[in-house]
């Protein structure tokens, strides 16, 4: 299984077959982890990694740092799970250290952000305070380098 | 003018350049071409191998070592053949030398006479032929078969021994063909060479990368050997160091005497940094190569598929980092037919006759590529094999 889900992790797209030659394994086999896997939820979907700023992306990111007051009872996860429901929140973190919960929120422009922040999130009730830091730049992510993309650069053919 | 052809060295031009450069040149020229060509690690050095040749820059260790290399590395490599394949060589029987290809050089020049004669296995790397007459000797070919594995058998051992044999090569695992040598095969060959004076010069600069669960096997460690081998070995394909230029050679005291002063006078001493980034990798890096072993042999098993189901025979390599299929079904020369992929499919692989001439009929696909680049070169092979595959 995890030699399964190594491989899905360098590369969603690579089919069932090629996997069980790649381990040895039965192409059944392969079938049914990868099937086990996504019913336990430990694979959760398939998406492309994007180059955003490629894509005349007309969107923006922030960074949201909220301090919050965890509630009697279910900790942070109240809180939170009234902050995910909402479509512009992308990622959502509980995090030790100076702030409890890290709000990646994606919006068309900085106004439409602030926006969000100072309608929704400022407002909720055990909300404490904010601080909104906007993406300027991608350099990683999801272990690949955005920029100067490596090539081989292997030179000598023996 | 002066008359070039008649002052140089008669040896030296009369040796035809690599085989396995001919592509080359117009690969570099083409657009989208996927290479399967090249011969080293894709993998950069681990991490903390390279964090110590940048310490020790640091610390200012920017000069000269002791010919033979530095001590501490030297019994480094003294534990890392004991712990690893059950020899015991001792801290002055070992020299680091610059590559494998050095320690290969520096053996032959050691023990060659004029006239002396050197078996060579093939289809083999190409350095052993030219660096045999450099040293003044003369290579004799022992054509491995498909039919055998690639495998040297000690029946065509000894169909080419003479009275003028001075040493046997041995290049296993082995570059082209990706064969190695079970412990029944050097038991065989360890049985006959025990009773002779032929030297065995034992390539092992492949030792890592065995992908059966036994592992890899020294004929050094086989009894009566020790004396009358010169092994071989590096950190270019087992710690992905290529660039680092290293590697080692180890012998009995008598044969070392000899090889320290060719290193000695034509080397000095190995890159220092190298030597301390080198303790590292002997030190701390199982896991990094077991890592690097476990992805070639995944890639390993997709090629040896992939060029089964397009209709080719393709013995399954067991070690190194390459599969030799045979592409004689194509109805086209080995150089033809790589001629021919390049400019039709644009993927670039290596003739097998430029190992040898039995390598015709054959071609090297290095498998020291991602996954995604190997699916994609298979992809456009399999049409090119739909295409002339009669």
């Amino acid at each position: 299984m995890k030699r399964i889900l190594d491989i899905l992790q360098n590369d969603a797209r690579i089919t069932p077959e090629k996997i069980a030659v790649m381990t040895g394994l039965e192409l059944s086999e392969v079938e049914s982890a990868i099937a086990k896997m996504e019913e336990e939820k430990i694979i959760l979907g398939y998406k492309p990694i994007v180059n955003e700023d490629k894509v005349a992306a007309d969107t923006v990111t922030a960074l949201i740092e909220l301090k919050v007051t965890p509630s009697a009872g279910e900790g942070f996860d109240a809180i939170a799970s009234r902050i995910y429901c909402y479509e512009q929140v992308r990622h959502l973190y509980l995090m030790s250290g100076a702030y409890d919960l890290a709000v990646f929120v994606e919006g068309r422009n900085i106004k439409e952000v602030a926006m969000f922040v100072s309608e929704h999130l400022a407002q909720m009730d055990s909300v404490i305070s904010t601080s909104t830091h906007f993406m300027l730049k991608t350099y990683k992510r999801e272990g690949i380098i955005f920029e100067n993309v490596k090539t081989d650069d292997r030179e000598m053919m023996m | 003018m002066l008359d070039y052809d008649k002052l140089l060295s008669k040896t030296v031009q009369e040796i035809p350049p690599s085989g396995i450069r001919k592509l080359f040149n117009v690969v570099n020229e083409m657009k989208d071409v996927v290479s399967l060509g090249v011969g080293e690690p894709d993998f950069n050095t681990p991490r903390s191998i390279r964090d110590m040749g940048i310490r020790s820059l640091e610390l200012g260790h920017t000069h000269y070592t002791a010919n033979a290399g530095l001590l501490e590395l030297r019994k480094e490599i003294c534990r890392y053949l004991d712990r690893k394949y059950e020899l015991s060589y001792t801290e002055d029987e070992v020299l680091v030398t610059v590559g494998g290809s050095e320690a290969i050089d520096a053996a032959l020049r050691s023990i060659i006479n004029p006239g002396d004669e050197v078996l060579i296995p093939e289809p083999s790397f190409v350095c052993y032929k030219p660096l045999t007459l450099f040293a003044g000797g003369t290579p004799v070919p022992i054509v491995t078969k498909e039919e055998n594995n690639f495998r040297l058998t000690v029946e065509d051992l000894k169909a080419a021994v003479t009275e003028k044999t001075k040493a046997l090569i041995l290049p296993y695992p082995n570059n082209p063909t990706g064969a190695i040598l079970e412990k029944d095969d050097l038991e065989a060959l360890a049985s006959f060479l025990r009773d002779t004076n032929i030297f065995v010069l034992t390539d092992e600069i492949y030792s890592e990368l065995n992908y059966t669960p036994e592992g890899h096997t020294s004929i050094a460690s086989y009894p009566g050997m020790k004396e009358r081998t010169i092994y071989i070995n590096g950190f270019s394909k087992a710690f992905a160091m290529t660039g680092w230029r290293l590697g080692y050679v180890c012998a009995p005291k008598e044969i070392m005497k000899l090889i320290l002063k060719v290193h000695q006078y034509g080397i000095m001493s190995s890159p220092t940094t190298s030597q301390y980034a080198a303790i590292e990798a002997l030190r701390n890096c199982d896991g990094d190569v077991a890592a690097m072993r476990n992805e070639y042999n995944m890639r390993r098993r997709l090629m040896v598929t992939g060029f089964r189901e397009m209709g080719f025979e393709c013995f399954e390599p067991l070690g190194a980092f390459y599969v030799f299929p045979n592409i004689s079904k194509a109805g086209l020369k080995s150089d033809d037919f790589c001629e021919t992929l390049l400019l039709e499919e644009r993927v670039a692989v290596v003739s097998g006759s430029a190992f040898g001439d039995s390598g015709e009929g054959f071609i090297r696909c290095s498998y020291a590529y991602s996954i995604s680049n190997i699916n994609k070169a298979l992809e456009r092979m399999k049409r090119f094999a739909d295409k002339h595959i009669k």
